[in-house]
Parts: C-alpha cells; structure tokens; sequence
C-alpha cells in the first residue's frame, strides 16, 4: 500500500441553477416542459442558425441541452473548484471553512454519492462515510433491526454486524430497549445508536461530516474520544468536517480551509485555524446598522491606546426603541480558535455600573492589565436585560494584546493556556 | 489493494464489483419493505393472501360469469388466477419501483451505494407476495381437482422471464421518475391499462389473428400466456412467434433500462 490514502487532483463540482423568470413555481421538471422543448427545438435551430456562437445552450449535468426560454435562465454555480490536495494514511485532516465553502460537496465527492464535473480522486483503501446520522434508519423497526439495516446500508456484512452486535449495543447503551420500534426511542438514544453502528466500520479511511454538531454534551464527548481511538490507536486516516474549532483541534494533525469551493490553506491544523478565524476583521472599531423595533448594537471600539498600554478598553454603543429599565451588556474575550479567555457583565461585576436611561448612549468595559499572555483575541458581545437578549455579535473584532510587562519567551499557549498567573518561581530549599 | 479511481470523465468500472460486495444489501432493503409493511398490523400476513383471492373471486363473476369469456374447459377461477399470478407480480413491481428511489431520497444522497439495488430490491418484494400466492394457487389447483403436472417446472423458467420484464421496467420507471415526477402519476395509468390489455380476465384466444403480432409486443403475454399453459394442461396452446416477440421486447426493456438506469444514475443525488 502507498503512503497516500486520498489523492485529489483539480477537483470541480459544478451545479446549474434554473431561475424561474415569469409563472410557475416547481422546482422539478416535468415532461411536458421537455415536451415543449422537444418540439420548438427544429424552430430553435432554426433562429440559432442566425444567432451568434455565443449563445449557445446550456449543458444540464444530465447531459441534456436546456434552451434559455424567455420563462427561465440558468447560471453556473461551481460549489467546488480545482481542489487538489492529498492525504497521506494515519492522517486526521479537519476540513473547515464557514457555510456554504464546499466542506460537504466535497465530501459527497469522496463518498461517490455524486460525480465530479471536472478532476479525479484516487482513494487506496476501503471508505467509510458517515455524512449523517441514522441513514437508513426506519422509525417502524426496532432497535436490533435497525442495526442491521443500517449496518447493511453503510457497507457491512451481515456476519460482520453479528460479530459486533454486543459491542455495538454496549457503546450505544440501549440494551433494554433494542426490540423497541426506533420511533418510541428518546433523540439521544437514538442518535447514540446511530453513531454506534457507524463508529463500528471497519475501513481504513474514515469520512465523518458534523456529527457532533447534533447531541448533547454527553453524546460529543463520547463521538470524539471514539474518532481519536479510532485515529490514534488503529491508525485510519479519517476526514472530518466539523464547525466544533476546539473538536478540530483535538482530534486532527492537519486541516483543509475550504473558501468559496477554493482552498485557502492546507497544512498544520493550527496554522489552518488560525487562518479561519483571522477572517475575523482586526481592526480599532466595527460598526452595525440599528434596527427600527429591536434594541441593538451599533458599534463596538476597542481603545487602541488603551491597548498600547496593556489595558483592553471595549466601548460598546448601543441604540433602543423603547427604554430598558437594567441594561446589561456582555463581553466575552476568546482565542483565535474560540477557546473562551474571559468574559465579564455589569451583573457579576456591579461595582459602579448604573444602567443608563436614554435610548442611544455608549457602556465602556475596562480591563486594566489583564492576565492574559499576549496574542491575538476574539471578542464577543451581547446586549441583553435581565430576561432576554437583544443582540449578539459574535467574533464581532479582534485586538492584539501585548501585557504591559513583556514575557521573554512566548510559551506555547496551546498548552499553557492563555491566562498568564504571575506566578513567581524561587528555590526554596 | 486496488486503487479506487473517481473520474468526472471516465465512468466506474468497479460498479459491477460494487454490486457483488453489496449484494446483502438487496435482500436487507427487500426485508425491510416486507416488515415495515406489517408492522402494527392487525392482519398482518394474511393480506398478502386475502388480496389476490379477493381479485380473483370479482374477475371470475365478471368476467367469467356475466361477460361469459370463453375458458376453454379449465374452470375459470384456475385461468384467472394462474394468469393474475405474474400480472400481479409485474404490476405492483412497476409500483414499487418507480417510486423506490424517489421514497430513499434521503439514503440517496446520504450513502453511497449501487443505486441499481433499489429497484431490484422492490421487485424482490413483489417476489415474497408472488410467492405466497403461487401456494395459494396451489391449494386452489388441488380444490378444482386440477392435475399437478411436470409441466408446472417450467413455471420456474417463466419466473426468470418475469422476473427480467419486471426488472427492466422498473428501472426506466425508477431512473425516470427522479427526473420527472410526472411518472408517478402515469404508472397506476399504466398498470390500470396493462391489466386490460394483458390475458388477465381472458385468454390470448380470442385475439384476432391480424392483431396478435402487436398484441404480443406487450412483454407479459408471452409470460402469462405460458403460465396459464403449465397450469392447466394440454388444452391451452401457446403461441410460439408470440412469445418470441414478448421475448425479444422484454431483452430490449432490460437492456436500455440497465444502460438509461446507469447513465442517469451519476446524478441522483443532485437532482432528487
């Protein structure tokens, strides 16, 4: 066996998007429209004869020619584009980017649920794809049936499901309800059922596309630490799509920024995450447009002087429809890969706030040297009163600390963490 | 290890070696339909026997009693249900299948798996139900005093053919109702016209000559023509150039439903 598992060369997906122009509203075409087309083509080509060669029709995936009628136009959308990159066997390679970058497209491709329009895959080894949980599952069968079913469905023999029946029942914990119809069964059960069916593929490559996005806390923690048994101890390579930053960080060795269909870095999962959230803007101050009926925030400034002497100031403006009796802004700092740092509100820390009684007005947060080494951090900020939340901007503006006192050597804050303790170190004997 | 190749321009040829290593999975899909149908049903299996025998006692009154179709000496609930037989098991094939794909959609664009397993696994259920009827129509054989003849082995072969003409039709209807969803209104048209024209309620006899050619391009003629033939005895002849052309037609269908089936199939999961 070579030493890559996955090779992709020049990747492209390519979907037509059909615009309805004027009446009608179905997204599926149906025979008679065909129909039509079929026979005003002779009058088409007729025209075309006359037309220039740039208004040639469209090509539909299905390799039929689709004249732009005067009810509808299409467009090229290019989901994914020249992607090449290779992954090499025992890897775990976390594919981010924001929504709509291509992550599942491009898993789709590998999993052969559907074809490239441009490129090639090479793939050395079995695959095993786990793009959603429960696939297959039928509400009416029971949980024993299910596994089987679903089993069977995502490649596995029947013997090979007998084999690891107990295992599979064990992990999942539903022993005392595997001859009840799926459908009585609570969301966790089933999803933990679900992933325990899939968790047991015997592959070498491992696909896994935000399963741990659905499931409680429970569920996620016992998902990862199966796929880093899976990775580490039997040494799969596996791909896995995740939004979870810090789940990405844990489990994977290197990473794929996907943007717009394009990558935008590959390499070390830490650089690679560094780079998604350095998207984020880094600049003094972002503003946003006020809504009429809801409060909202419309600009938060970070002081830059304040920051140059190690202070972080955080001037927070804000405009309300109606007034609010105990407005109660929040302010959480986290790590560029969204490890949270610290946060603070005028509710846990009171001293001297009064909650202002106009409806346009600036609240200023100061932190006066805060413990924390220096980096680049990510704020978030909320505008609430004690029973709701108004406005949330998350990942809103990012700052670059630097302490007033200077650290010689920058630990690895990866491991170290990012509050700086001031501690003092002295031999004592 | 072999290297697997996806290629946008070349098409797999590794698909067919796919169909074998998923070969469980037509009988688990198949076993699937067949549960699910019965679940928290009260009657539960007994439909499968309650409908055809239900069938078969309305044709026979009408058919048999009221429009008095000729019947050739065998009494007429035999000719009627060695004839439903097939007929239901190509018609509520085409059923399932059309919509096979369509009722997957979400394991079609979740799981990669042949999607040629889909239809076959709905004819395999339509299979069951056969099955269960032929003891049925067993029983009855035996009622009426109806010789059990070796003849009845080469209803083993006309399983083959039907099984072929159900296959084939159901992939251009699977394939074509993913694209156009008109199909699932045309297929009950289909199955509702097909029951007509096909020697259900009366035998091939009465065509006249001048239409028979035509009349035998329907592909389950041959088959229930021949049916009725190794059920019954020597009274029922069959018509060979007939049965060739049910023949000829039924390798076509499956042929270009392999070749339609396969073509489409790289875009299931984009236009589902």
């Amino acid at each position: 066996m070579s030493d890559t598992a996955i090779s992709v060369q020049n990747l492209g997906k390519k979907y037509v998007l059909l615009h309805q122009a004027q009446g009608g509203g179905k997204g599926y075409v149906a025979l008679r429209d065909v129909v039509m087309e079929l026979a005003t083509v002779p009058f088409h080509k007729l025209t075309s004869a006359f037309k220039s060669p740039l208004s040639k029709p469209e090509m539909l995936p299905s390799g039929r020619s689709l004249q732009p009628s005067a009810r509808s136009s299409t467009e090229e959308f290019w989901a994914l584009k020249d992607v090449s990159f290779d992954v090499k066997r025992g890897d775990a390679v976390g594919i981010i980017g924001r929504n709509g970058a291509g992550k599942s497209t491009l898993l789709k491709l590998l999993s052969r649920i559907t074809k490239p329009t441009r490129g090639r895959i090479e793939i050395d080894g079995r695959i095993a794809s786990l793009l959603e949980v429960g696939t297959g599952f039928h509400p009416e069968l029971t949980g024993s049936e299910n596994i089987y079913l679903n089993g069977a469905i995502l490649g596995m023999r029947r013997a090979e499901i007998k084999r690891k029946f107990d295992e599979i029942v064990a992990f999942a914990e539903v022993e005392r309800f595997l001859d009840t119809p799926v459908k009585r069964y609570s969301s966790g059960m089933y999803m933990r059922l679900a992933f325990a069916v899939a968790a047991h593929l015997e592959s070498n490559i491992l696909v896994v596309d935000e399963v741990l996005a659905v499931g409680d806390a429970e569920f996620q923690k016992k998902c990862l630490s199966k796929m880093q048994n899976v990775s580490k101890n039997d040494g799969r390579t596996v791909l896995f799509v995740s939004h979870n930053l810090s789940a990405v960080r844990a489990l994977c060795t290197s990473g794929i920024l996907l943007e717009g269909g394009q990558i935008k870095k590959i390499g070390e999962v830490a650089s690679v995450l560094d780079a998604y959230s350095s998207s984020v803007q880094a600049t003094a101050q972002v503003v946003f447009p006020a809504r009429t009926e809801i409060p909202t925030i419309t600009r938060i400034a970070v002081d830059q002087e304040g920051l140059e002497r190690g202070d972080l100031i955080v001037d927070i403006d804000y405009q309300l429809p109606f007034p609010i009796p105990m407005l109660i802004p929040g302010v959480a700092v986290s790590s560029p890969s969204g490890v949270p740092v610290f946060g603070s509100n005028p509710v846990f820390h009171k001293e001297g706030y009064t909650s202002p009684n106009t409806l346009n007005g600036t609240i200023r947060m100061s932190v006066l040297a805060p413990a924390i080494f220096s980096g680049t951090y990510k704020l978030s900020i909320w505008l609430s009163d004690f029973h709701k939340t108004y406005d949330v901007r998350l990942d809103a503006i990012s700052f670059d600390f630097k302490p007033h006192q200077r650290p010689l050597n920058l630990p690895n804050l990866e491991v170290i963490g990012y509050l700086d303790p001031c501690a003092t170190w002295r031999s004592i004997k | 290890m072999s290297l697997l190749i996806i290629d946008s321009e070349k098409s797999e040829r590794h698909y067919w070696a796919d169909i074998w290593h998923y070969r469980e999975l037509f009988f688990f899909l198949a076993w699937r339909d067949i549960l699910v149908r019965y679940k928290q049903t009260v009657i539960g299996i007994l439909w499968a026997v309650i409908r055809p025998v239900l069938t078969m006692i309305v044709f026979t009154i009408i058919f048999g009693k009221f429009a008095k179709m000729p019947s050739e000496g065998v009494p007429y609930p035999i000719l009627v249900f060695a004839a439903m037989l097939p007929w239901q098991f190509f018609a509520s094939s085409l059923a399932e299948s059309s919509n096979s794909l369509i009722s997957n959609a979400n394991m079609i664009s979740k799981v990669y798996f042949p999607r040629l397993v889909m239809p076959f696994s709905s004819v395999v259920v339509s299979l069951v139900d056969f099955l269960i009827s032929f003891v049925l129509l067993i029983v009855l054989m035996l009622f009426f005093g109806v010789p059990l003849t070796f003849k009845l082995f080469a209803l083993i072969p006309l399983l083959v053919v039907a099984f072929l003409a159900s296959f084939g039709a159901s992939l251009w209807l699977a394939a074509l109702n993913v694209e156009y969803r008109d199909f699932r209104y045309i297929v009950p048209f289909i199955v509702q016209f097909g029951l007509y024209v096909s020697p259900v309620g009366f035998s091939s006899t009465i065509v006249p000559e001048k239409w028979r050619m035509l009349y035998a391009m329907n592909p389950m003629v041959g088959v229930i023509d021949g049916f009725r033939w190794a059920v019954t005895g020597a009274e029922a002849q069959i018509f060979w150039p007939g049965f060739l052309v049910s023949l000829l037609v039924i390798v076509i269908m499956l042929s270009g439903g392999i070749w339609y089936f396969r073509k489409m199939e790289r875009t299931f999961a984009d236009v589902i």
